[in-house]
């Protein structure tokens, strides 16, 4: 055992250091200076603290990167892991800039801590390669994104989706840590590069075969995959908009992230293929099963809904379905494609939310009807939704579509040569064809349908707005020029040897 | 130069949105001006590039992890249809002058339309070609959608949905296209040369041309056509009609058929008589030429005749394209033009002179009300496209009707007598259209129309003198475009196609 050197330790998470310490300062500050304040303006307060906290991680981050790798993975810092880190400290702040103008809770620091712990919890879950810390991260950022969907005392409905989505999260953490408990009986370690060692074989082991669907149950939970996706619509219906964007967007990329990490260097080795002529055992057919199951039920679903955060929801599990798909590709370019992917889509779907908060604020809730010529009233908030949405259907040029393109692409040029994987892409992409139909209903609500009469004003908080045309300026700039975002994941994967 | 077509366009959108509230003759003038700035650089690109050969307008990395390059040039073809798009953009804003809800977003969304379908016509990256292929149909459903007339909200997501279930295809061609070339570039020429494996073309060929011939409107896959057309704004349907059609058309020639040639071979084996894919795509044109036709013959809606009518003449189209020799090819281009001036002329005198004046397309109701002696403008404008349309001598037509029939007769000779059957109950259906809408019938008692109809009025004028000129021009002087249209097919494009099942 080589003694720690916990200095070294402490520098190199200083980063999620300072989240926390921000976090703690942040609950300090409401709970001291501003308790007789109107909720309000605690809030903005300390989501601009918050924010600014995040934002000092990302320049820590920036003008110190290091690379390193403590004790056989437990803490790893290279230049991939960094920029993953800094797009998820940016989501995060982008979600904690929609609670500005909320309202729903009196509780404003316990909520901003909440966010900011889970998002040390992401941080360190995307930068370690050892199990436990896998598991002990995974649930740190679980366990607050439970309390954060339930953050809305005054609403019965948000306990319940809280209470579902703590009852699977719990279920499928189960399952997590038994295929974990598998994966170290069978190897004797717990970080992922050992693993992959020791269960490499000609043949599968049936426990490993239980480990590894076990270990698909708990990360296709976390990433809203079919059949593992029963709490999100509800989730996304009743939780606090902030809260809602956050779990639809930064816990998305950090869950992808890891599960990535997870199979392609946890599970080397038992891949198996999921050519459609003949499938070989392993987790690729598993999460091909999944991929496709997500990708049908999420799109099929979604028609049929009258709730635009439900409807999200169910798309966000169609998403889900194609972004399995880079993993079930598994080469360098599937990871570069799904950073890409998972990144623009966590960024039209805060802006959604963004969008869904300002409408809810001034009509009550988020039923497609209340987006009825919402055109009219607040021009620049409906052009933001049409940008958002669009990118989510995946048109040209906004980044949604290079997204797909890309990821599709690597999907198919992973098997070298043949076409294996083709039957995957041409369903992938003929749902993709039906969602345009539930994309295009919502902006004919916004754009074709007259305004009510009974309409209410809407009047978008400054810094709401503001927000809303950052994020689809970088929408339509991702979109327009790919490479301004790819020449970062590209030349990150490439010095960071996986 | 050329490239500031696209530019122009989308710039015009962007500063129509700025405009304040309520402009609606700003919003006017400032689309007007936009389309014809891009009508006269495409003009002044047409007058320099008179060889027709292929030339490089812009030409820069886009995306070099993948090899994609923003690349725009432009041939023969291209220029043609570049032009057809000035022409059809300038009408269109013509014979929209009487929009006055919601203005400034209409002209937007037509002139990012066009700005998109300038992309198409230019682009020779397949990647970017796909972009600006995709891009039209956002503007194209809610032109419909907001500011059509009947079942606008169904025709127009239908119109969306068949496009995008189109490009869905062209999609998955053009990723496996690119992954089985090695993922290292999407220029269509460096693709066009690759060796793709017989049997892989065999199977993306169809797959790639149904996709884009999906707007082409090929028979079985047309029925969005007509109902998008009738459910579009008077401009809206001129440009679907006049080159939004094209585009589909436009991309089986230039991607399905260049990416794969071997496609159009021979099967080896037959199956009901049919030998290849060439073979089945000519009989679905023939069957969308006479079916259209026949559809028109009885139809009550005066807008729903002219959307079969397009229907039956891209089945002329894709004909030519499927005879795989030069006349015919040269003449599926022509008709292309051809058509797309004396659809956008037809839709207006529908749309634009009789619908928003009368507010009825029933024939039977505009019979009685005589309305040649009301508007006369409008009947004599409808019998010159009618003429035009029906191929008379003198119009564009014509010749490229002339030149696909010859071409047809070369490589199918059954056809093309089905095809003169075709167009007989083409001069029948324009016939009886006429007589209906315009002519009221000897002892049937003749209503009045809506207190005296409004005059012709002058946008209106300038519109169809400026696409009936652009018909005679192009049935007086053919030989324009056929210099530079021929041409264009020697380039390393066409390499492929010439090789192997050219004739």
């Amino acid at each position: 055992m080589t003694s720690i050197n916990y200095a070294q330790l402490l520098r190199l998470a200083l980063p999620e250091v300072i989240v926390v310490a921000t976090a703690l300062l942040v609950m300090a500050t409401d709970l001291l200076v501003l308790r007789r304040c109107k909720t309000r303006v605690r809030f903005a307060v300390a989501a601009g603290l918050a924010s600014l906290g995040c934002a000092g991680a990302i320049v820590r981050i920036f003008y110190a990167p290091e690379v390193a790798n403590i004790l056989d993975g437990i803490l790893i810092a290279n230049p991939l892991i960094h920029l993953v880190q800094t797009a998820l400290l940016l989501l995060t702040i982008f979600a904690l800039l929609i609670s500005v103008d909320s309202t729903f809770t009196e509780h404003v620091g316990e909520f901003i801590l909440l966010i900011l712990i889970a998002t040390a919890g992401m941080m360190f879950l995307v930068g370690t390669q050892d199990l436990l810390v896998i598991f002990i991260s995974l649930e740190l950022l679980s366990l607050s994104l439970y309390i954060l969907a339930a953050f809305n005392k005054r609403s019965a409905q948000s306990w319940e989706a809280a209470l579902k989505y703590f009852l699977f999260g719990g279920m499928s953490a189960a399952f997590l840590l038994f295929g974990f408990s598998l994966l170290y009986g069978l190897s004797n370690s717990t970080s992922l590069p050992q693993i992959a060692a020791a269960i490499h074989g000609p043949s599968l082991n049936p426990l490993l075969v239980i480990a590894i669907v076990t270990t698909a149950i708990g990360l296709g939970f976390k990433v809203a995959a079919v059949p593992f996706h029963f709490w999100a619509p509800d989730v996304y219906q009743e939780a606090p908009a902030p809260s809602a964007a956050f779990i639809a967007s930064g816990s998305k990329v950090a869950s992808f992230f890891i599960f990535f990490q997870i199979m392609t260097l946890g599970f080397a080795g038992a891949a198996g293929t999921a050519a459609f002529t003949h499938l070989v055992r392993g987790w690729v057919p598993v999460l091909a099963l999944m991929a496709t199951a997500s990708m049908l039920l999420g799109n099929l679903v979604a028609i049929a809904q009258t709730s635009l955060r439900r409807l999200l929801a169910y798309s966000a599990i169609a998403h889900a379905g194609y972004m399995l798909l880079a993993i079930v590709a598994h080469t360098q370019q599937s990871l570069t494609a799904l950073i890409y992917y998972v990144v623009t889509y966590a960024l039209a779907t805060i802006g959604a939310f963004a969008v869904i908060s300002v409408v809810e604020e001034q009509t009550g809730s988020d039923d497609l009807s209340n987006f009825n010529g919402i055109c009219r009233q607040a021009p620049v908030l409906s052009f933001c939704l049409a940008i958002f949405i669009l990118s989510l259907a995946g048109i040209p040029p906004l980044a949604g579509f290079f997204g797909k393109f890309f990821l599709f692409v690597t999907v198919l040029g992973a098997t070298s040569g043949s076409m294996n994987l083709l039957w995957l892409i041409v369903l992938a992409l003929a749902m993709s064809a039906v969602s345009l139909y539930y994309y295009l209903r919502i902006l004919k609500r916004v754009y074709v349908a007259p305004l009510a009469a009974d309409a209410k004003e809407i009047h978008p908080p400054i810094v709401t707005q503001l927000l809303l045309l950052l994020l689809a300026a970088a929408v339509v700039a991702l979109g327009c020029d790919p490479q301004l975002f790819l020449r970062h994941i590209t030349a990150a994967i490439q010095s960071s040897i996986l | 130069m050329l490239a500031g077509t696209i530019y122009i366009s989308f710039l015009g959108a962007a500063g129509l949105l700025l405009l304040p509230k309520g402009s609606v003759t700003a919003a006017r003038i400032l689309a007007l001006l936009t389309a014809i700035a891009g009508f006269a650089l495409a003009l002044t690109s047409f007058v320099h590039h008179r060889s027709g050969e292929l030339f490089t307008v812009t030409r820069v990395p886009w995306i070099p992890t993948l090899g994609i390059e923003y690349h725009l040039a432009a041939d023969g073809i291209s220029l043609t249809m570049i032009l057809l798009t000035g022409i059809i953009a300038i009408t269109g804003i013509l014979f929209s002058w009487n929009i006055v809800e919601r203005t400034k977003e209409f002209f937007a969304f037509y002139l990012l339309l066009i700005g998109a379908v300038y992309g198409v016509f230019l682009s020779y990256d397949l990647f970017l070609l796909f972009v600006f292929y995709e891009i039209v149909i956002i503007p194209k459903y809610f032109l419909i959608a907001i500011w059509g007339s009947t079942r606008r909200e169904y025709g127009a997501m239908k119109l969306a949905i068949y496009s995008f279930v189109g490009s869905t295809m062209v999609l998955i061609g053009l990723i496996a296209a690119y992954v089985v070339a090695g993922s290292k570039t999407t220029s269509l020429v460096d693709l066009a040369q690759y060796p793709f494996s017989l049997h892989f073309q065999m199977l993306a060929f169809p797959l790639v041309f149904v996709g884009f011939a999906i707007l082409a409107g090929l028979w079985p896959f047309h029925t969005w056509a007509p109902t998008g057309h009738v459910a579009a704004p008077t401009a809206a349907s001129m440009l679907l009609a006049g080159v939004v059609m094209k585009l589909g058309a436009y991309g089986c020639l230039r991607v399905a058929m260049t990416l794969f040639p071997l496609g159009l071979g021979p099967w080896g084996f037959h199956v009901l008589g049919l030998t290849s894919w060439r073979d089945v795509f000519a009989l679905l044109a023939v069957i969308g030429i006479i079916y259209g036709a026949l559809v028109a013959l009885v139809q009550k809606d005066f807008k729903f005749v002219i959307g079969y009518s397009s229907v039956s003449h891209m089945g002329f189209i894709l004909l030519g394209l499927m005879t795989l020799n030069q006349i015919g090819l040269t003449g599926a281009v022509l008709q292309m033009l051809s058509h797309g001036l004396l659809a956008g002329l037809m839709f207006a005198v529908v749309g634009r002179m009789v619908y928003a004046r009368t507010h009825t397309r029933e024939l039977a109701i505009l019979g009685p009300m005589n309305l040649w002696k009301i508007i006369p403008f409008a009947a004599v404008t409808f019998i010159v496209a009618g003429m035009a349309s029906m191929g008379l001598p003198g119009f564009s037509g014509f010749w490229a009707e002339l030149m696909i029939l010859t071409g047809a007769w070369r490589s199918y000779p059954a056809y093309a007598l089905c095809v003169g059957f075709g167009i007989i109950i083409g001069v029948v259906y324009i016939w009886r259209a006429m007589l209906k809408a315009f002519f009221a019938e000897t002892g049937v008692e003749l209503t009045s129309p809506q207190p005296s109809l409004p005059p012709i009025t002058l946008p209106e004028r300038l519109g169809a003198i400026i696409l009936i000129g652009a018909s005679i021009f192009v049935g007086v002087c053919p030989q324009v475009f056929q210099n530079i249209i021929i041409p264009a097919f020697n380039s390393p494009l066409f390499e492929g196609l010439r090789k192997g099942s050219w004739q």
